[in-house]
């Protein structure tokens, strides 16, 4: 097995260029890349279109933020791909007054996508959305006597994600409901960024207790610095 | 001269009566939340939390939270043994693939063709609708949970939704904190209503067709 490069949140930020798609793991902040996100707001990198479930918590009054609210509020995202924008204000204002495009995506229809990105699917078919907004300007394709939605396989750029562990040559260990969209991101982007808590040597991890294979990961980032 | 008052409460004790012994539940945040609080001691119903997990248990005592265990609304949670953590896309395949036998949501809007309306309002308010449109598409029994009125007076209760819908033809029970609907062929179906209330004061407090049942009764939760 090969080790994947530990590099520093820093520079995986330096990874994230002008006009990516940007895939991020975590669901309010359960289970997101802490650390990479910040470096990224750091660097300051702008025209990002964001793939993740929310655009995070911001609390201005309780002065908490989580996940990618801080680079909501810099100003970094030009287009955001998610599924819930209600506990982030900011976001709504910058799709109110035009600032940033806001394409909101059902929960499950969002995942399903990033997954049929990763997992060589033309598309998926699914009834959520139908009859409403969602369905808007979608191919519509009827199986037997259902009619189903196409959605279209949503990849990106890189995976900003977030696990447990990791052994050296990348394979990941998620806990509880810090899982997510971790996984399916990990599939789902030309270049994998994982931020761990813990780095273990290959044979550390159980075969049997990886979530996320080796194969999907580039790099790795310690939490909390090296 | 009845004066309604708002009351949350006896909607999530109503609801709760609903389960029975292992129906798999998923209770949306907010008033949906509060019905885990009323469950009859000798039913035992698995909640879905569709951040990823069966099993929900209660809220974490303080001073034991997880950051690695919330509920979908970002609250620390604890899960019960014999429950189990996956990721998105199997949690919404658990959902949509009608695993799931009832969902408890609340609502701006619902109307009665079961039509619900509840992410949206244009122009003022756009939380998103995070996972209830795949929970409202996918559960088999949809359970939308409401006070009657707005803050303006005007009922909840539609005879067709204003707002950008959350999903269509859906919704098979509305409760209330007037009383308990069932939705089917193009109007609401009165089966209980709740004190001080009455079916006349209901059909003429709400813009909606409401047919009162033969069988319509005052529910016993006060």
């Amino acid at each position: 097995m090969v080790n994947k490069p530990v590099i520093s949140a820093t520079a995986a930020a330096a990874l994230v260029k002008e006009g990516m798609t940007v895939q991020v793991g975590g669901f309010l902040g359960c289970g997101s890349p802490d650390d990479v996100i910040a470096a990224v707001v750091a660097q300051g990198t702008k025209k990002l279109t964001l793939v993740c479930n929310d655009s995070g918590i911001l609390d201005t009054k309780g002065g908490r933020s989580t996940s990618v609210a801080a680079l909501v509020a810099n100003r970094q995202f030009s287009r955001m791909i998610v599924s819930h924008i209600g506990t982030n204000p900011e976001t709504q204002r910058q799709m109110n007054s035009g600032e940033t495009e806001v394409v909101l995506v059902p929960q499950g229809t969002l995942a399903e996508r990033v997954r049929a990105a990763g997992n060589g699917l033309g598309g998926i078919l699914t009834r959520t959305g139908l009859g409403t907004e969602v369905a808007d300007g979608k191919q519509k394709i009827a199986v037997g006597d259902h009619v189903f939605l196409l959605e279209l396989p949503l990849p990106g750029d890189v995976a900003l994600v977030k696990a447990k562990r990791a052994d050296k040559a990348g394979n990941l260990q998620y806990s509880k409901t810090a899982r997510n969209f971790n996984p399916l991101m990990a599939s789902a982007c030309a270049l994998v960024i994982a931020e761990v808590e813990e780095i273990v040597e290959i044979g550390g991890i159980d075969p049997d207790q990886v979530h996320t294979p080796s194969i999907f990961v580039d790099y790795l980032v310690k939490a909390g610095g090296i | 001269m009845i004066e309604y008052v708002e009351n949350k409460e006896i909607i999530a004790r109503r609801i709760a009566r609903i389960f029975k012994t292992g129906d798999v539940v998923n209770l949306g945040i907010g008033l949906p939340t509060l019905v885990a609080n009323y469950l009859p001691e000798d039913v035992t119903v698995i909640l879905q939390s569709e951040n990823g997990m069966l099993g929900l248990g209660p809220a974490a005592a303080p001073g034991t939270e997880d950051k690695d265990l919330t509920n979908a609304g970002n609250a620390p949670v604890t899960i019960l043994p014999g429950g189990c953590f996956f990721d998105s896309a199997t949690s919404f395949g658990i959902i949509r693939g009608g695993h799931v036998d009832y969902t408890a949501l609340g609502i701006l809007e619902v109307d009665q063709e079961g039509n619900l309306a509840n992410y949206k309002i244009p122009g003022k308010m756009v939380p998103g609708m995070g996972g209830a449109m795949d929970l409202v598409a996918g559960s088999r029994v949809v359970i939308a949970a409401t006070t009657h009125f707005e803050k303006s007076g005007a009922s909840k209760l539609k005879r067709r939704c204003t707002l950008p819908l959350t999903a269509a033809r859906e919704v098979d029970i509305v409760v209330t904190d007037v009383g308990y609907f069932q939705v089917l062929g193009g109007k609401f179906r009165l089966l209980e209503w709740f004190k001080p209330y009455n079916p006349e004061w209901i059909v003429e407090k709400t813009d909606a067709d409401i047919e009162v049942m033969g069988t319509c009764r005052c529910s016993d939760i006060e």
